[in-house]
């Protein structure tokens, strides 16, 4: 009944390194079975190598043009060599959100832990990235072009902030997406229990409701899987391309 | 650019969505719970929810944590030296192919019309050739039909001088064995008649005379 219960973390096999509780549990299994599915579509799909492709090689051609086009047109031509990473990123997040859509596997994106991991990864890449191109220069970053130099005790703060809450919005948004959606079709799900429960007969009928409603909600969660899988790549390309223009 | 734009405000709106909902549910999550504590069979599970939110337990960060690292560092591993390379080796192929096959057929209509032009320009000299080969034709028929024409004239009005010349001469014969006729008739009928006899000469002159008075 507790619509929080599946975010429970439970071990599936105890392991403990140098100190650190490092268990194989369901959040780590669906990691594995999301990076499984990725690599079998990816391989499988291109198998044929068909000059004509089929339904899965279809697919697979699809992703990659699809994020190939997202890099090309939002990080810029010269932010080809990241597109494996911002690839990797999309899959993992899509295939995170997408598993956890099936009844009784786990959702890894709804935790803020693996997002905020996931968008620190993006942030300190990026902001590498830029120091390696830019060097010290990577600093004019923080002051806006064309500013005037009296404001820059008051820009200067804010650009810094908001540089550094990249991966704190980056991250709450997909947790908070995956986390409120799932939290969502649990709870409207327990509102048919509890009527069934406490209405008896009368339930059964009102009880359709809640699920009617969760009907909608499961299809609204597949856009929502997609779309905050198309955001956090999308907020990586624009990164990547702040990381390789300055501006 | 505006489609930036629209892709910075669909960032900001649905982080803005999904962070109210979030709080939204939480709450009816929370209420939710708190009515199933007083479920008789919550009380086994209510050790496990004491903590609240199971994304904020730090006792599963650092498994979370590295199976992270392991599995996305595996990922990243396998699509950037294997899968991907695969992938855009064969769209490269596609596209290699495409563009021979585009240019091949480029040349071959290239071909083809350099061929219908060669046609065209044969095609355009055979014709003024047969122009004026009909022409050269005509004209020798005309050059030839006009010289039999002069010929058969001039051979017709040769034909119609010695005819008229034939019928002149036979009419002067007739005319002048008209003569005789006529003064022989008429020395006849002299000495018949008058019983004159006159010679020839005389007759004949006498007849040409009365001929010159009736003409």
């Amino acid at each position: 009944m507790d619509p929080l219960h599946q975010f429970q973390i439970n071990p599936i096999l105890q392991i403990v390194i140098a100190g650190y509780d490092v268990s194989f549990t369901n959040s780590a299994l669906f990691m594995v079975v999301a990076v499984a599915l990725i690599y079998a579509l990816l391989v499988f799909g291109m198998s044929g190598r068909a000059l004509v492709p089929g339904r899965l090689q279809s697919a697979a051609e699809m992703f990659y043009e699809f994020v190939a086009n997202m890099v090309r047109d939002n990080a810029g031509h010269d932010a080809r060599p990241y597109f494996p990473f911002v690839f990797a990123i999309f899959m993992f997040v899509l295939f995170g959100n997408l598993v956890g859509m099936i009844p009784f596997t786990f959702t890894f994106t709804s935790h803020i832990i693996v997002t905020f991991t996931l968008a620190a990864t993006v942030f300190v890449f990026v902001t590498v990235l830029a120091l390696m191109k830019h060097g010290l220069h990577f600093f004019s970053f923080f002051m806006p072009h064309g500013a005037p130099i009296a404001l820059a005790p008051i820009l200067i703060p804010i650009e810094v902030i908001s540089y550094l809450m990249r991966p704190v919005s980056l991250s709450i948004r997909l947790f908070a997406n995956m986390m409120a959606g799932h939290t969502m079709l649990k709870v409207f799900a327990g509102f048919t229990i509890l009527m069934i429960s406490g209405l008896g007969a009368l339930g059964l009928f009102v009880g359709l409701v809640p699920i009617a409603i969760n009907v909608a909600l499961t299809g609204f969660e597949f856009l929502v899987a997609f779309l905050q899988a198309y955001v956090f790549s999308i907020l990586t390309c624009l990164y990547i391309r702040d990381a390789l223009e300055l501006h | 650019m505006p489609n930036l734009l629209a892709k910075r405000r669909l960032v900001r709106w649905s982080g803005a969505a999904g962070a109210s909902l979030a709080t939204l549910t939480v709450l009816a999550g929370n209420v939710l719970a708190a009515t199933a504590e007083h479920a008789p069979d919550a009380a086994a599970h209510g050790g496990e929810h004491a903590g609240g939110l199971p994304q904020l337990n730090p006792a599963t960060f650092p498994t979370q944590i590295f199976w992270l690292a392991l599995t996305f560092i595996t990922l990243y591993y396998l699509l950037s030296k294997k899968a991907l390379p695969r992938v855009a080796e064969v769209l490269e192929e596609r596209q290699e192919r495409i563009s021979r096959d585009l240019s091949k057929a480029a040349s071959l209509k290239e071909e083809a019309e350099a061929v219908m032009a060669q046609v065209d320009t044969s095609l355009a000299g055979a014709r003024s050739e047969a122009q004026a080969l009909i022409a050269q034709v005509a004209a020798e028929i005309d050059a030839n039909n006009q010289a039999r024409q002069a010929k058969l004239n001039a051979d017709i009005a040769e034909r119609l001088r010695t005819a008229e010349a034939n019928i002149a001469a036979a009419k002067e014969q007739a005319l002048a064995n008209v003569r005789s006729v006529a003064a022989d008739v008429a020395r006849d009928v002299a000495g018949r008649v008058a019983g004159v006899d006159i010679d020839t000469a005389q007759a004949e002159a006498a007849v040409a005379a009365v001929i010159e008075e009736r003409r």
